[in-house]
């Protein structure tokens, strides 16, 4: 094979292995979030299916596959069809901008290095944002053309939560944009290389620790996950926008927030812990595993928090939002413009 | 080629989507298809090399606006407009209203036709000036925003306040006075 094909198919090859794993990420996430929870509140969790329970993602997705397809009968027939696919192709796409590893060779398969994900885009931070900002139609559109009171509540509120925490989430972004000075996620990575001092590494975790405190709230906001998860309050709305759903239609939401999550953290990662930077495994080629342990840890972070703060009241999360998380945001905006023209950077 | 055949899939589906917009008598139609116009609209920008611009156009009008439009159809729980009253009482439908609405229309065709025949092909000044991608990029789009633009930047800014105490105003009389 010559280098042009071979580089074609190890292309391809990236873009399914991407896939695959975002596929996984949802099935894995299920049964994570189940069994800590289960560690959390003492007991087992998910112990039936396979060893120690492991194979339950697998069984939940056959029953669904099988469970017969609902529409209510007043529901809005287009629309109803459409919100859970806008949801899940949101979620897939919004990855395609995310780099998840170093240029390789492949251990000298090929010429040139190619660049590990799916797409290499200059404009990577703001691709990601606006992909990720059409996903909320799916909820919103979901909640509305059910025809039922409780999927409308649902709707509503995710709208409204999303364009107050969108604004906060963007300024935090906007501060690490203007100390790497690239919208491209993988010059802010290459910007995050290296260390201070010989051991502390130059994450922007470092630079911008309110940025990140910002970036991670409103990012479970964004994914509607408790203690934020009002579009969903079971006490409240039954199960809220996807009340009326069922079958593979209603599973593809749940798909849709674990890999909106994994999109979250991935990103995280990328601005604020040096992405796939960090000792040993880098020189060895194996960076992208740096990544996956990265993203794993503020995953988990996700999970633990959604097993022990309590939910908010949808008042207190408006005022949260708009009076303290985006002012704090602003504020750092300020600070960082400041301290990069005082300090030259 | 590829090229040709994706400006006029873009197109085709910005200017179908946009005319069904007012087609529809369901408001919620009407929003899902003005965001398939903008997202249209958006690859055009990106074939034009200025992805920036294109990605502000999602996040801004197809993301940010439009969730507004489709909060405020929801709250009002609109999903028909009620077709009998609005052809009896509506103050829109008086002649007088229709009329000056043809005349606007009329107005905009006749810009638009001496627009596209005044225009002048600038992509040779845009070579002479360095590659398309660099004038487009963020940074020279914010220079130009802050320095040379930056009155009308502001104005807009004054603008978009006072639309937004007046909203206060409204919202916050109270119904007694």
């Amino acid at each position: 094979m010559d280098q042009a094909t071979l580089r074609f198919v190890v292309q391809l090859v990236i873009i399914g292995f991407t896939f695959f794993m975002l596929i996984n990420a949802s099935a894995l996430l299920v049964l994570a979030e189940r069994k800590i929870m289960g560690f959390m509140q003492q007991r087992y969790g998910p112990y039936l299916v396979g060893p120690h329970g492991i194979l339950q993602p697998l069984a939940d997705i056959l029953k669904l596959l099988f469970k017969e397809e609902l529409r209510p009968k007043d529901a809005d027939k287009w629309l109803f069809t459409l919100a859970p696919m806008i949801s899940v192709t949101a979620a897939f796409a919004a990855f395609a901008a995310v780099p998840w590893g170093a240029e390789t060779t492949f251990f000298g398969l090929l010429d040139t290095p190619v660049k590990l994900g799916v797409a290499d885009v200059n404009v990577a931070v703001l691709v990601v944002f606006a992909i990720t900002s059409m996903g909320v139609y799916g909820i919103v559109l979901a909640g509305w053309s059910s025809n039922s009171k409780y999927s409308l509540l649902g709707g509503l509120r995710s709208s409204a939560q999303m364009i107050s925490y969108e604004l906060a989430y963007a300024t935090a972004l906007a501060s690490v944009i203007m100390l790497a000075g690239s919208l491209s996620l993988r010059e802010v990575v290459d910007a995050q290389a290296g260390y201070w001092g010989g051991f502390i590494p130059r994450w922007y975790l470092f630079l911008q620790p309110v940025g990140f405190i910002i970036y991670i709230i409103a990012g479970v906001a964004e994914t509607n996950r408790a203690p934020f998860d009002f579009p969903e309050a079971e006490q409240e709305l039954v199960a809220g926008y996807n009340t009326e759903y069922s079958s593979v239609r209603f599973a593809l939401f749940p798909q849709a927030e674990y890999i909106n999550m994994t999109t979250m953290s991935a990103v995280a990662t990328d601005l604020y812990l040096g992405g796939w930077h960090g000792p040993l495994l880098e020189r060895w080629g194996l960076g992208w595993v740096w990544f996956l342990i990265k993203v794993g840890i503020i995953l988990f972070a996700y999970i633990w928090v959604r097993w022990t703060v309590p939910r908010y009241r949808y008042d207190q999360l408006m005022q949260f939002g708009w009076k303290w998380l985006f002012p704090a945001s602003v504020l750092n905006l300020i600070v960082t413009a400041a301290a990069i023209l005082y300090f030259n950077v | 080629m590829s090229e040709t055949i994706l400006f006029y899939l873009f197109a085709g589906v910005a200017v179908v989507a946009s005319a069904l917009v007012i087609g529809q008598r369901n408001p919620m139609y009407s929003i899902m298809l003005l965001i398939a116009s903008f997202g249209a609209l958006s690859g055009l920008y990106i074939q034009l090399d200025a992805p920036f611009v294109a990605m502000a156009q999602v996040i801004v009008y197809a993301g940010a606006i439009m969730v507004l439009f489709l909060f405020v159809v929801m709250l009002l729980n609109a999903p028909q407009e009620d077709a009998a009253e609005w052809d009896r009482a509506h103050p829109m439908r008086r002649p007088g209203v229709g009329r000056f609405g043809a005349l606007l229309a009329g107005l905009l065709i006749v810009q638009l036709v001496w627009a596209l025949i005044r225009a002048t092909d600038t992509s040779a000044a845009v070579g002479a000036r360095g590659d398309v991608a660099a004038i487009s990029s963020v940074r020279s789009v914010g220079r130009v925003l802050f320095t040379d633009y930056s009155f009308a930047f502001e104005a807009t800014s004054v603008l978009i306040l006072v639309a937004m105490v007046g909203a206060v105003l409204l919202a916050a009389r109270e119904p007694g006075r």
